[in-house]
């Protein structure tokens, strides 16, 4: 993916079907939470889909489904 | 213990059967489930239920009571022998949970479960590798059909006689500091001399959630803060460190123990399940789809069990009244207690029906896909995907909908949640509306299918959602308060539902019903009948003599029902309505009916055995050969002389009950969720103006 500001690209920028590597996190203690559901740096996780409004979105994290907020998927920075 | 949806309550079925009772932890209002189950001939044990979580950091209420028990040896329940559920289809994530629970020394044995997914997945693991990688027993079970189980008793038993734990910790937090240039072996052994423990990360739990943990005082807490600044540690950075650090390790067993032959990118059927549940419009359409077809069922499907369950009470009472002597004990039996409980029973099929449809929903993994689906729309309202599921079950009780709100992380967002569930019909309501709808709205079917009543009730189930959706907007602009909500959850995955679950539910549900919403009403019956048939002094006698003498000339049956009324008029309980009167008027409401209003305050679901009682007395000489419905019917205003029962009457009562909060349980829950008389008070004032005012407003534009 060619974007201007490769460095903060986060998994909410995905489109669906779209895979990437997490990178690192914006908010410590949302990170927590997401490292305890096996979103740990160095992971592939991909978009699985989006709700009716595009939001909240579910992502495919190790072989499971994970949902969570656009907002809080906007922490998650990807390579 | 385990993950979520890793099958510890089925394995706690499978263990106890119907063994079980639901419970309160000491000293925090979270349902605790427990059972019994036999090892062998001879030994019974205690099984515990705890609530599923993914680490023992909580973030939320019903996740603190797994660390509260797992780091106090002296807690009541706190366990011999931890079975850990662990889920093989997702086995890094749900071994950090595991290693957790292990480091804190407990005695554990690792119940590996869904073994038939995870090879359904290509993926294949070596539990005695996992054993001795990990240095505890590991048993394989199937905890949907029961597989294992022997092996898993066996387990236990051995674990109990001489318990095999761990030599090292899986992640040591003295050993971890080291590189941050921060002292944590001498931070470690502080806590662990200063509170006399024998483990670190039991010790590590003291310094990062001693707020949390109920049983340390507050001079307990303030020397814990001194450590941590003495020692500039910092909890957010090192649980960041223990988490990595884990899942480090957890990489390295699991290369050891599994062997994966996943391909990649194979969606999965729930994935593609999804895609159509999901859908922006079809999921939206499947929902209401299935909403639709609940109240169909209630109303349409459960009516035949209804009508039978009615027909045999009143059947049962005028037999009773043939057979048995006359008297104020004959009275006593059929127009007070018999009423009242044919007013309860006669509700069981339709709370069958939807606990049954509830759980079924819940069980299919359905519920939290309604989560994703609305957790948008509901954001608009201050409130959370999450306040579905209580706003869902609050159709079934607002009471363990409320409890349920536990699961919602940020204050904020659960006391909206809390205030304004009750504004949901709950079932309790179910018997009110069944009965004034069955009297105004006329049996129809439209579109070949759709029944006429069924229409009417669902309108007032939206009623009430759209209320509950208004309010929690205007209490998302009162309520100020600055905490993050998390909307971070797992999706579980499609499973046919477990029938022995499903029944059980069902089971407990009307069980819990008939029994406490049962005692209330009998008792409140009782009270009410003796209340109706005597009065102060002998104003009853007087009553009666002055219709006797005024209507000489009408037929005898005419008489005793003029007697009967007036006799009622006069006594206690009218002499209340009759005082209540004036407030009622506007809302089109008599005397009869102030006087049910009063004794449902405590509980609605007495509305109807009320009616019932009072109707009874009231007429000629409690001859029941009606039901209760074919008594509102023939009831006629005094006034007007037409039936008492308009539909602007009607109309008028239905959106009491909807708004109304007139449930002493209800009360009770918020005061116990939100520790104070504060948020109870504002949400039962809210609700009743709430209620007066459009009642009012339907009786007015109506009449």
């Amino acid at each position: 993916m060619d974007q201007p500001k490769e460095n903060t690209r986060s998994v909410a920028d995905l489109k669906i079907g779209e895979k990437a590597v997490i990178r690192s996190f914006r908010d410590q203690w949302m990170s927590l939470k997401l490292l305890e559901m096996g979103c740990l740096p160095g992971t592939e996780v991909s978009l699985h889909c989006k709700a009716p409004l595009g939001d909240p979105i579910c992502l495919n994290v190790s072989g499971y489904c994970l949902s969570m907020r656009k907002v809080e998927a906007a922490t998650i920075l990807v390579d | 213990m385990g993950n979520p949806n890793s099958g510890k309550s089925s394995l706690f079925n499978q263990l106890t059967g119907l063994r079980q009772k639901v419970g309160n932890f000491p000293g925090v209002t979270v349902d605790k489930k427990s059972g019994t189950a036999f090892l062998n001939e001879t030994t019974e044990v205690v099984v515990v239920d705890l609530p599923g979580v993914y680490s023992i950091y909580p973030k939320s209420l019903d996740e603190q009571v797994v660390t509260d028990i797992l780091a106090n040896p002296d807690h009541p329940d706190y366990p011999d022998v931890a079975i850990v559920v662990v889920d093989a289809s997702n086995l890094n994530r749900n071994l950090l949970l595991f290693s957790q629970i292990q480091d804190l020394g407990v005695p554990v044995i690792m119940a590996l479960n869904m073994l038939d997914i995870a090879r359904q997945q290509q993926v294949e693991i070596n539990a005695v590798r996992l054993s001795m990688q990990l240095g505890v027993p590991v048993v394989k079970i199937n905890a949907r059909v029961g597989e294992g189980l022997d092996r898993l008793k066996k387990a236990v038993e051995q674990q109990l006689s001489e318990p095999v734990v761990a030599d090292k910790l899986f992640f040591d937090p003295a050993l971890a500091g080291a590189s941050a240039g921060l002292d944590m072996k001498g931070l470690i052994s502080d806590v662990r001399e200063n509170y006399r423990l024998d483990n670190n990360y039991v010790a590590l739990q003291y310094l990062i959630q001693h707020d949390g943990f109920t049983f340390l005082d507050q001079p307990q807490r303030v020397r814990l803060d001194g450590l941590i600044d003495k020692y500039g540690f910092n909890e957010l950075d090192f649980q960041t460190k223990e988490t990595i650090g884990r899942y480090q390790r957890i990489g390295e067993v699991a290369r050891e123990a599994v062997t994966n032959n996943r391909p990649l990118d194979q969606p999965t059927w729930s994935q593609r399940i999804d895609r159509i549940l999901l859908h922006p419009f079809w999921g939206y359409a499947i929902f209401l789809t299935i909403l639709l077809l609940i109240f169909q069922a209630i109303f349409a499907w459960a009516q035949p069990f209804v009508d039978g369950i009615d027909e045999g009470v009143t059947w049962i009472n005028n037999t009773l009244h043939e057979r048995l002597p006359e008297g104020p004990l004959t009275d006593l039996l059929t127009d007070g207690i018999l009423a009242g409980i044919g007013g309860v029973v006669v509700f069981i099929p339709q709370i069958a029906f939807l606990f049954f449809l509830i759980s079924l929903l819940e069980e299919s993994g359905y519920m939290s896909r309604v989560m994703v689906l609305m957790d948008r729309i509901m954001r608009q309202f201050g409130l959370n995907g999450r306040s579905v599921v209580p706003l869902i079950s609050g159709v079934a009780c607002a009471v363990p909908a409320i409890m349920a709100t536990r699961s919602i992380g940020s204050w904020r967002e659960r006391l909206i949640t809390i205030l304004v569930t009750p504004l949901m019909s709950c079932s309790a309501r179910l018997p009110i509306y069944t009965i004034l709808i069955a009297l105004v709205v006329p049996e129809k079917t439209i579109l070949g299918f759709l029944n006429m009543q069924g229409l009417v009730m669902m309108a007032l189930y939206l009623l009430g959602l759209a209320a509950a959706l208004v309010a929690a907007y205007v209490f998302k602009k009162l309520v100020k308060a600055r905490d993050k909500g998390l909307f971070i959850m797992e999706l579980p995955t499609y499973k046919w539902p477990r029938w022995n679950h499903v029944g059980i539910t069902v089971w407990d549900s009307v069980k819990s019903f008939v029994w406490q919403a049962g005692r209330v009403i009998v008792a409140i019956s009782i009270v009410l009948w003796v209340l109706a048939s005597y009065g102060p002094g002998d104003d009853m006698e007087q009553a009666e003599n002055r219709v006797r003498h005024q209507s000489a000339n009408i037929p005898t049956e005419q008489i005793e029902n003029r007697v009967a009324s007036e006799r009622l008029e006069a006594s206690y309980a009218g002499r209340f309505g009759k005082i209540l009167e004036p407030a009622i008027k506007p809302l089109g409401y008599d005397w009869k009916i102030g006087i049910a209003l009063i004794s449902s305050f405590a509980a609605r679901e007495v509305f109807v055995g009320t009616i019932a009682t009072i109707y009874s007395i009231g007429s000629a000489d409690g001859e029941d050969d009606s039901t209760v419905r074919e008594k509102l019917a023939t009831e006629v205003n005094p006034e007007t002389g037409g039936p008492m029962y308009t539909p602007a009457v009607a109309f008028s009562l239905l959106v009491f009950y909807v708004f109304a909060m007139m449930c002493m349980s209800t009360i009770a829950t918020v005061y116990r969720e939100t520790k104070g008389w504060k948020w109870p008070l504002i949400q039962l004032g809210y609700m009743s103006v709430l209620a007066y005012v459009s009642a009012f407003l339907v009786y007015q534009l109506m009449k």
